[in-house]
């Protein structure tokens, strides 16, 4: 605003207006506080009432299994390290088969944050957040899942995935080369085209 | 029924209306904010939430009582008194139906005055006896406000004191048999509704005790039965503006005849106490300066215009 308009603006003429101004503002107010009387309170009555959550809802984290009904973690330590509170530990151990799993895995969730980093650095869709939070217990030290706590039956959010069926590691049943896009091992000690 | 007896029935049930009255308000207000906010409000103890009241109670009367050790100690316990009795007392003069009211004195409506005046003692003593810069700051604020709202919310009965030609607010009432107050002086009404929620420190005038700025004004230092009482204080002087100008505005008990005149005051009475929530829900608070110029600047002289306009009126 230039000087000009501004010296204008300050008769009694424009003191009256603005006192209407207000006037009317404060009666639109009231109207539109006083239009909610009918509409419907936000509110989730959350014990009575189960909220909605999305299926995306980063709560309660699980391990997966794959179709084949075997644990889909390979104990890397990915999600270990990509913790921002490190809250997961695990030690990696093997079977006979050649397959690796892990020996324990523990999340401490009173330190989790449910950021979903683990998920997201996991490389076999093992670990999973899931829409579930009411994880409230009266002892702190429950609030530590062990593996046993930890597994699911099912294959949780990408149900048709196996890291084994991918991987190009001989496992028991298939040996290298044998899986989904993968081609013959090269015999690297071969000259032969 | 003796007169003896009656006026003890008349002071008892308006005594025990007006504080359980003021209790049950704080619920209301709770619960009506809360559906104006699209939220429930409380809802969970007794029906309705209507035994919250009960909860609140039990937890302030087993609150810790203190006194804070570098206070005024006579001052502060006798600010919350004062704050409780001037309102309960002014409510003596108000005519609830015919028949039922304390007493009908001839200057009610300066009793009314009176009172309500006194009313800043409770805040004042209240927030120098606390010995807090908060409370020194709401006891400042609410000082230099009573000061500036007082001076037009007498002015703006004056007319229809000179309608009526009686301070007695019985009077006021059966003078309004051919028409409420409210048409003729819609100003005083707007006039004194602004004032009634200054006097009760409710927003958007309730700086003395801001609590977004002096955490809660002239009550930071008051805990348990005497925070409590300040409080119903609050709401039955929020009852008490209500009924005031359903008295002088909107005929008292007056309305058709099927019901009986005691449930057409507590409708109107009622309706006002409403607004004033919503007033509450809805309006900011202004700052401290533009709350002086509003009230010296504007509404003072919009109540002498009407002053004057009305006493041209009813002497031609």
């Amino acid at each position: 605003m230039n000087n000009k308009t501004a010296k204008k603006k300050t008769g009694l003429g424009y003191q009256i207006y603005l006192w209407f101004d207000y006037l009317y503002s404060t009666v639109v107010t009231l109207w539109g506080v006083l239009s909610h009387t009918f509409t419907k309170a936000d509110t989730v009555e959350y014990p009575d009432e189960q909220p909605h959550l999305y299926p995306r809802f980063r709560g309660r984290i699980v391990l997966t299994k794959d179709p084949s009904g075997e644990e889909r973690c390979v104990a890397c330590n990915l999600c270990a390290s990509a913790c921002p509170t490190d809250c997961i530990s695990l030690q990696k151990t093997e079977d006979e088969s050649g397959r690796w799993y892990a020996d324990y895995f523990r999340i401490n969730f009173s330190r989790c944050v449910y950021c979903g980093l683990c998920e997201e650095a996991c490389p076999t869709y093992a670990i999973q957040l899931t829409p579930d939070f009411e994880m409230a217990e009266y002892v702190r030290q429950n609030m530590v899942y062990e593996k046993e706590h930890l597994l699911i039956n099912g294959p949780g959010k990408h149900p048709d995935y196996s890291f084994y069926a991918h991987s190009g590691k001989a496992v028991s049943g298939r040996q290298k080369g044998e899986g989904i896009n993968e081609a013959e091992p090269v015999d690297v000690r071969s000259l032969l085209p | 029924m003796s007169p003896v007896v009656a006026n003890l029935l008349n002071i008892v049930g308006i005594l025990v209306f007006v504080v359980f009255g003021a209790a049950m308000l704080t619920w209301v207000e709770r619960r009506i904010l809360g559906i104006w906010q699209d939220r429930y409000g409380p809802n969970r103890v007794g029906p309705f939430g209507t035994l919250q009241i009960v909860a609140d109670m039990i937890k302030l009367l087993v609150k810790e009582d203190w006194v804070p050790a570098f206070s005024d100690k006579i001052v502060f316990v006798i600010a919350p008194t004062i704050a409780m009795f001037v309102v309960v007392a002014a409510f003596a003069v108000i005519p609830m139906a015919p028949g039922i009211g304390v007493i009908d004195l001839n200057v009610g409506l300066l009793f009314f005055l009176a009172m309500t005046s006194l009313g800043v003692y409770a805040v004042m003593f209240g927030a120098y006896a606390s010995d807090n810069k908060y409370a020194l700051i709401g006891g400042i604020r609410a000082a230099a406000q009573m000061v500036s709202y007082e001076v037009f919310m007498g002015l703006s009965l004056m007319g229809v004191v000179m309608l009526a030609g009686s301070f007695d607010l019985r009077t006021v009432v059966m003078s309004q048999q051919d028409g409420w107050y409210i048409f003729p002086q819609c100003v005083g009404a707007f006039i004194f509704l602004m004032a009634g929620i200054a006097e009760s420190h409710r927003t958007p005038f309730d700086l003395p005790e801001a609590e977004h700025e002096l955490t809660a004004g002239f009550h930071t230092e008051y805990s348990g039965m005497k925070f409590a009482m300040f409080f119903i204080g609050e709401y039955v002087s929020v009852l008490m503006t209500s009924a005031m100008i359903t008295v002088l505005f909107l005929g008292g008990w007056l309305g058709p005849d099927f019901m009986p005149p005691l449930f057409w005051f507590l409708l109107k009475t009622l309706i006002l106490v409403f607004f004033m929530i919503l007033v509450r829900g809805s309006l900011p608070r202004p700052r401290y300066d533009q709350l002086m110029s509003f009230g010296w600047k504007c509404m003072l002289p919009l109540s002498l215009v009407n002053l004057v306009v009305t006493a041209a009126l009813v002497l031609l």
